[in-house]
C-alpha cells in the first residue's frame, strides 16, 4: 500500500521521459494519458489516506534517520488531490490550447516542450507533498523551480524570456536560502527527517540557531511563494507564459512552497510560532491582499490583472498563520484549526478559480488577438461561455456564496472573530470587495456592446474546460465535509499544542 | 418523508434548470426559449401551490437539510412567512415572464437575459425558503450577482454606471452583513429562524447584540433602500421594464425587506428586540425614508424615476411596521410585503407599456394617454390609488393596520407619518392620473412604436398589467377571505404573539 507514494512520483516521471522521446505527432495524446493516470492516481491516494489514515514508506527499507522516508498524511493528501483534480483539467486545456491547426502545423514546438516539462513538474510537486526529508524537499523545490522556468519560455517570446530569467534567479536564491536553513537544522538535530526533527524540537530549548534557520527557510520559501513584498517576479512571469502554463503556475506551483512552509512552521518550528510571529505574517498578508488587489485594479491587461490577483490571494493563504496561532492566552494554548482549514480550503478554491481565469484570459487572447481590457468589448456576446467562466471564477475569488472561496472565508472570519482578532476579519472583507472591483472591471467591458473587428472562434471544448474549473470552484462550496475530514486524516502536526488532534 | 425533502428543492430549482438551458440557446430559438420560460414558471407555480396546500391544510413541514460542513447546513424550510414570499414570487414571476417575452421581442441577447432572469428568481426563491442565516446569505448574495447582468443589460454608459453603483452598495452592504452573521454565529451558535427569536437568553452582552444588529441592518438596509443607503435604486431603473418591475416588487428590494422581517421576528424576536432598544431607531429611520422618498418622488419628471422613489418610500412601510411592537403593526408589515409588490409591479408594467407603445417616458408626455391606452391607464390608476391608500384597495388595508399598530404601541407619530405619506403619494400620483385621463392627448410627441391593433398594445404587455391590477384590487376587496395575504399575515402574527410565548 505505502509504495503507492513512490508511484505517485514515478508515473509522471515516466510520462515525462516517454513524451520526451516520443514522436511529436502523438506527444499530446500520450501526455494527456499520463496526466490522467497521474491525476487519478493522486486522487485515489487521497481517498485511501482519508479512509485509512497516514501512509509511510521507508525507501529501501532503511527508515529514518538512516534512510529517506516518504510520508503522507491528510494535509499531503489534500495537496495531492488538489494537484490531481486541477492538473487533469489543466492538462485537458493544454491539449486543446496547443492543438495543431487544420493543416497539422502550429504549436508544434510548444507541444513538444510542454508535455515532458509539465509531467516532470508534476512529478516534482508530488515529491514535495510526500517527502518527509528536508533535503529531499530541497530537491523537489529546485526541480519545481527549474521546470516552472522552462515552461514559461516554451512560447519563445521575448518578454517571457526576460520574466523567466528573473524568476530563475529568484528561485535559485530562494532555494539557496532554504538550503542554508536546512543545513543549520541538521547541525542542531543531526537528522533531516521532518518528523524526527519535529519530535526533537519539541524537547529542545529555543535557540538562536533555530531562529536563524527559521528566518532563512521562511525568507527562502516566501520568495518562491511570492509573498508581498517578495512578489515582484510573479506577475510578469505568470502573465507572459502560455495560458495553460500560467494556470498551473498560479494554481499549483506557488502553493507547493507554501505547503512546505506550513510543514516546517507547524512541524519543526512549532515552538517558535508565537503571537508576534503570527501577527507579523498577518501584516505581510494584509499588504499582499491590499497591494496585490490595488495593482490588479490598475492593470490594463487581463493576464497581468489575473497575475496580480494571485499575489493578493497568496496573502489570504498567509492569513491562516495569525488565525491558527492562538492570540489570547498563553503560547501553549491550542491552535485554532478552523482558521487553518479555512486557509487550506481557500488554497483549493483559488487553484480552481484562478486556473479557470487564466484559461479564460487565454481564450480571449486566442480569439480577440490581445488581452487589453478595452479590447474586451463585446466579449459577453462573442464568448458567452468564457465570460461566464471568468465571472463564476470571480465569484469564488471574491468569496461570495455559493463557492469554495465563501466557505473558506466564512471559516477564516469565524476564526478571526472567535480569537478576538477582528482586524483580520476586516482585511478579509475588504479584500473581497477589492477583488470584486477588478472582476467587475473586466465584466463591465465585456458587457459593452461593441464587437471586435477580428474575431476567431476558440475551440468550444476549451471554453468548457474553463467553465468546468469555474463551476467546480463553486460546487465545492456546497459540500466541504469530505475535504475538511481529509485534512484531519493521519493527524498532521503532532506538535500541535493542546493535544494532537490535528485540524 | 422524501417528498418533504425534495419539494422545496424542486420549487427552488424549477427555474434554475430552465435558466441554465436558456443560456445555451441561440438567439433565434424563440419558440423553445418561450416554452422553457413558461415551463419553469408554471412548474414553480404548481410546486408553490402544493407547498401552500400542504403547509396550511395538511400540516406538513417541508424541509430540505444538507450538511455543508460540521454544523453549517443548507436549510430550505417552508414556514408561514416564507410561504407568503414564495407565493408572491411564484405568481409574479409567471406574470412577469409573459410580460418580458413580449417586451423583449426584438431586442438582442435574449438568451442571456432570460437566463439571468431565471437565476434571479431562483435566488429570490432561495431567499424566501432559507431556514437559517447561512442559507439566507448565500441566496441573498446570489441575487445581487444574478441581477447585475440584468441591470446593465442594455450596455449603455448609463446602465453601466447604474450597475457599478448597484454593486458598490450591495457588495459593501453584503460584506457588513456577512461580518454580522459570522459574528452572531460565533457567539450564539448556528442561527435557525424561529418565530419569537433565538438569541434572547443566550447570555450574550447587549452591546454585542446591538453592534451585530447594526452590521446586519447595514447589509439588509442597502437592498431595502433605507435612506441613506437607497441611492442605487433610482439609478437602477435604467434596466428594461420587466427587470425594474421584478426588482421593485419581489426580487432585490423585497429580499432586503424580507430579511429585516426575518431578522427582527425570527432571529432577535420582536419582544427582545424592543427590550434591546433597537426598534425605535429603526422606526425613525424608516419614517425618515418614507417621507424623504415621497418628497424626492414629487420632484421627478421621469415616470420610472418617480416610481423608483415611490418604492423607496413604500418599502419602508414594511420596515416601519416591523419596528413597531404589537400585533396590528406586524400584520400591516407582513401584508404590505405582498401588497406593495402587487401594486408596484402593476405601475411598472404600465410605465413599460407607455414607453414601448408610444415612446413616452416623461410625465408631461402622458397627457390624454387614457384615450389611446385606456386599459393600461386603468391598471395604472388602480395601482396608483392603491399606493395612495384609497379603500378598498390593497394599500388601504396595509395602511390601516400599520396606523392602528402605531396607535396600539402608543407611538402617536406613526399614523401621522402615514397620513403625510398618503398626502404626498396623492400629490405625485394624482397629477399623472389627471393628465392621463383629462388632458388633451399629446399625439405630437407620441411615436407609434407598436401600432394599434384590436388591442391598444401587444396582449403580452397588456394582460400582465391587468392581471396584477386585478390582484391588487382583489387582495384589498377580499382581504377578509381565508385565502388573502391578510389572512396569512394574521396566522403568522397569531403564532408569533400567542403561541410563540410558550
Amino acid at each position: 500500500m505505502s509504495e503507492t507514494l513512490v508511484w505517485s512520483i514515478l508515473i509522471p516521471l515516466l510520462g515525462a521521459i516517454v513524451t520526451f522521446w516520443f514522436n511529436p505527432r502523438w506527444v499530446a495524446a500520450i501526455g494527456l494519458a499520463f496526466s490522467l493516470a497521474t491525476g487519478s492516481f493522486a486522487l485515489w491516494i487521497a481517498y485511501a489516506i482519508g479512509r485509512d489514515g497516514r501512509l509511510l514508506h521507508e525507501l529501501g527499507g532503511w527508515g529514518a534517520p538512516l534512510g529517506i522516508d516518504l510520508y503522507a498524511d491528510g494535509l499531503s493528501a489534500f495537496m495531492l488531490a488538489t494537484n490531481g483534480l486541477v492538473g487533469i483539467l489543466i492538462s485537458a486545456a493544454a491539449y486543446l490550447y496547443f492543438e495543431p491547426n487544420g493543416d497539422g502545423t502550429g504549436h508544434a514546438q510548444e507541444r513538444r516542450a510542454f508535455w515532458p516539462l509539465w509531467l516532470f513538474l508534476w512529478s516534482a510537486l508530488n515529491l514535495a507533498y510526500v517527502s518527509s526529508d528536508a533535503f529531499n524537499l530541497y530537491i523537489a523545490v529546485e526541480l519545481i523551480g527549474l521546470a516552472g522556468v522552462a515552461l514559461i519560455v516554451i512560447t519563445g517570446r521575448h518578454d517571457a524570456m526576460v520574466a523567466a530569467m528573473r524568476y530563475l534567479l529568484v528561485a535559485l536564491l530562494g532555494s539557496l536560502s532554504y538550503l542554508l536553513g536546512v543545513a543549520m537544522l541538521y547541525g542542531e538535530f543531526h537528522t533531516l527527517d521532518l518528523r524526527l526533527m519535529a519530535e526533537l524540537s519539541a524537547e529542545a530549548e529555543s535557540s538562536l540557531v533555530l531562529w536563524v534557520s527559521l528566518a532563512l527557510i521562511s525568507v527562502g520559501l516566501m520568495v518562491k511563494t511570492a509573498l508581498f513584498p517578495l512578489h515582484f517576479w510573479l506577475p510578469p512571469a505568470h502573465s507572459s507564459a502560455a495560458a495553460p502554463v500560467s494556470a498551473l503556475l498560479s494554481a499549483l506551483v506557488v502553493k507547493a512552497t507554501f505547503y512546505l512552509l506550513l510543514r516546517l512552521w507547524f512541524g519543526v518550528f512549532s515552538d517558535q510560532m508565537t503571537v508576534t510571529f503570527g501577527q507579523v505574517f498577518g501584516v505581510l498578508a494584509t499588504m499582499a491582499i491590499i497591494g496585490g488587489s490595488v495593482q490588479a485594479i490598475l492593470q490594463r491587461r487581463l493576464k497581468m490583472m489575473v497575475a496580480y490577483s494571485t499575489v493578493a490571494h497568496i496573502g489570504y493563504l498567509f492569513l491562516l498563520l495569525p488565525l491558527t496561532i492562538p492570540f489570547r492566552g498563553s503560547d501553549t494554548a491550542a491552535w485554532n484549526f478552523d482558521g487553518f482549514s479555512g486557509g487550506i480550503y481557500h488554497l483549493l478554491s483559488h487553484a480552481l478559480a484562478k486556473s479557470a481565469m487564466f484559461l479564460a484570459a487565454g481564450i480571449v487572447i486566442m480569439s480577440m488577438g490581445n488581452d487589453r481590457l478595452r479590447n474586451l468589448r463585446g466579449m459577453a456576446h462573442q464568448l458567452p461561455l468564457t465570460t461566464f467562466a471568468f465571472g463564476l471564477a470571480g465569484v469564488s475569488l471574491m468569496g461570495l456564496p455559493p463557492s469554495g472561496g465563501f466557505v473558506a472565508k466564512w471559516f477564516m472570519i469565524n476564526a478571526a472573530i472567535e480569537s478576538g482578532q477582528w482586524w483580520w476579519a476586516i482585511v478579509l472583507l475588504v479584500g473581497g470587495l477589492l477583488t470584486a472591483v477588478y472582476v467587475f472591471l473586466v465584466l463591465r467591458y465585456a458587457f459593452l456592446p461593441v464587437h471586435p473587428p477580428h474575431f476567431r472562434s476558440p475551440p468550444r471544448r476549451l471554453e468548457f474546460v474553463a467553465l468546468t474549473l469555474a463551476l467546480l470552484s463553486l460546487v465545492i462550496g456546497f459540500r466541504a465535509v469530505e475535504a475538511f475530514d481529509l485534512l484531519e486524516a493521519g493527524t498532521p502536526f503532532l506538535n500541535a499544542p493542546g493535544g494532537s488532534e490535528g485540524p | 418523508m422524501n417528498a418533504v425533502f425534495w419539494i422545496p428543492l424542486l420549487t427552488l430549482f424549477s427555474s434554475f434548470f430552465t435558466g441554465v438551458f436558456i443560456f445555451f440557446l441561440r438567439e433565434d430559438q424563440k419558440v423553445l426559449r418561450t416554452i422553457l420560460n413558461m415551463l419553469g414558471a408554471i412548474i414553480k407555480l404548481i410546486f408553490t401551490a402544493i407547498i401552500f396546500w400542504g403547509t396550511i391544510f395538511a400540516g406538513i413541514n417541508y424541509e430540505t437539510r444538507f450538511t455543508v460542513i460540521a454544523d453549517i447546513e443548507l436549510l430550505l424550510r417552508v414556514d408561514l412567512i416564507s410561504l407568503m414570499f414564495v407565493s408572491l414570487s411564484a405568481v409574479l414571476w409567471l406574470i412577469t415572464t409573459v410580460y418580458a417575452i413580449g417586451y423583449l421581442e426584438r431586442s438582442p441577447h435574449r438568451s442571456r437575459f432570460f437566463g439571468f432572469f431565471s437565476l434571479c428568481v431562483t435566488a429570490t426563491m432561495g431567499v424566501a425558503l432559507a431556514g437559517n442565516l447561512f442559507t439566507f446569505f448565500i441566496f441573498y448574495e446570489m441575487l445581487t450577482l444574478a441581477t447585475y447582468p440584468l441591470v446593465v443589460h442594455r450596455g449603455t454608459r448609463e446602465s453601466l454606471r447604474a450597475g457599478r453603483n448597484y454593486l458598490l452598495y450591495t457588495l459593501s452592504g453584503g460584506a457588513l452583513f456577512l461580518a454580522g452573521i459570522v459574528w452572531l454565529e460565533s457567539v450564539a451558535g448556528t442561527i435557525e429562524f424561529q418565530l419569537g427569536g433565538v438569541v434572547a437568553g443566550a447570555g450574550i452582552a447587549d452591546g454585542v447584540l446591538i453592534s451585530i444588529f447594526i452590521l446586519m441592518m447595514a447589509g439588509l438596509g442597502v437592498k431595502a433602500a433605507i435612506v441613506p443607503l437607497h441611492s442605487w435604486l433610482p439609478q437602477a431603473m435604467v434596466a428594461p421594464a420587466p427587470v425594474s418591475a421584478l426588482l421593485h416588487a419581489v426580487a432585490v428590494v423585497k429580499a432586503g425587506a424580507y430579511g429585516i422581517v426575518r431578522l427582527v421576528y425570527e432571529v432577535y424576536g420582536i419582544v427582545f428586540a424592543a427590550q434591546l432598544g433597537i426598534l425605535l431607531p429603526l422606526a425613525i429611520l424608516a419614517a425618515i425614508t418614507i417621507i424623504y422618498g415621497s418628497l424626492r418622488a414629487l420632484a421627478q419628471d421621469d415616470l420610472k424615476r418617480r416610481l423608483a422613489y415611490s418604492t423607496v418610500s413604500q418599502l419602508s412601510y414594511i420596515t416601519l411596521g416591523v419596528a413597531i411592537l404589537g400585533p396590528l403593526a406586524s400584520i400591516g408589515a407582513l401584508v404590505h410585503l405582498v401588497h406593495q409588490g402587487l401594486m408596484k409591479i402593476t405601475l411598472f408594467f404600465c410605465a413599460g407599456n407607455f414607453t414601448e407603445t408610444l415612446g413616452v417616458k416623461r410625465i408631461d408626455e402622458l397627457d390624454g394617454i387614457g384615450r389611446r391606452m385606456p386599459w393600461s391607464m386603468t391598471a395604472f390608476t388602480i395601482g396608483a390609488f392603491g399606493m395612495i391608500g384609497v379603500p378598498p384597495l390593497a394599500g388601504f388595508v396595509s395602511k390601516w393596520y400599520l396606523s392602528l399598530g402605531g396607535l396600539e404601541a402608543g407611538m402617536y407619530w406613526v399614523p401621522l407619518v402615514f397620513v403625510t405619506s398618503s398626502v404626498l403619494n396623492a400629490m405625485y400620483f394624482l397629477p399623472i392620473v389627471y393628465r392621463g385621463w383629462f388632458r388633451p392627448p399629446r399625439e405630437d410627441v407620441w411615436k407609434e412604436l407598436i401600432p394599434r391593433g384590436p388591442l391598444e398594445t401587444k396582449w403580452t404587455l397588456l394582460a400582465p398589467a391587468i392581471a396584477t391590477a386585478i390582484l391588487s384590487l382583489f387582495t384589498g376587496l377580499f382581504a377578509g377571505s381565508w385565502l388573502s395575504p391578510l389572512a396569512l399575515a394574521e396566522l403568522i402574527v397569531l403564532e408569533m404573539y400567542v403561541e410563540g410565548r410558550e
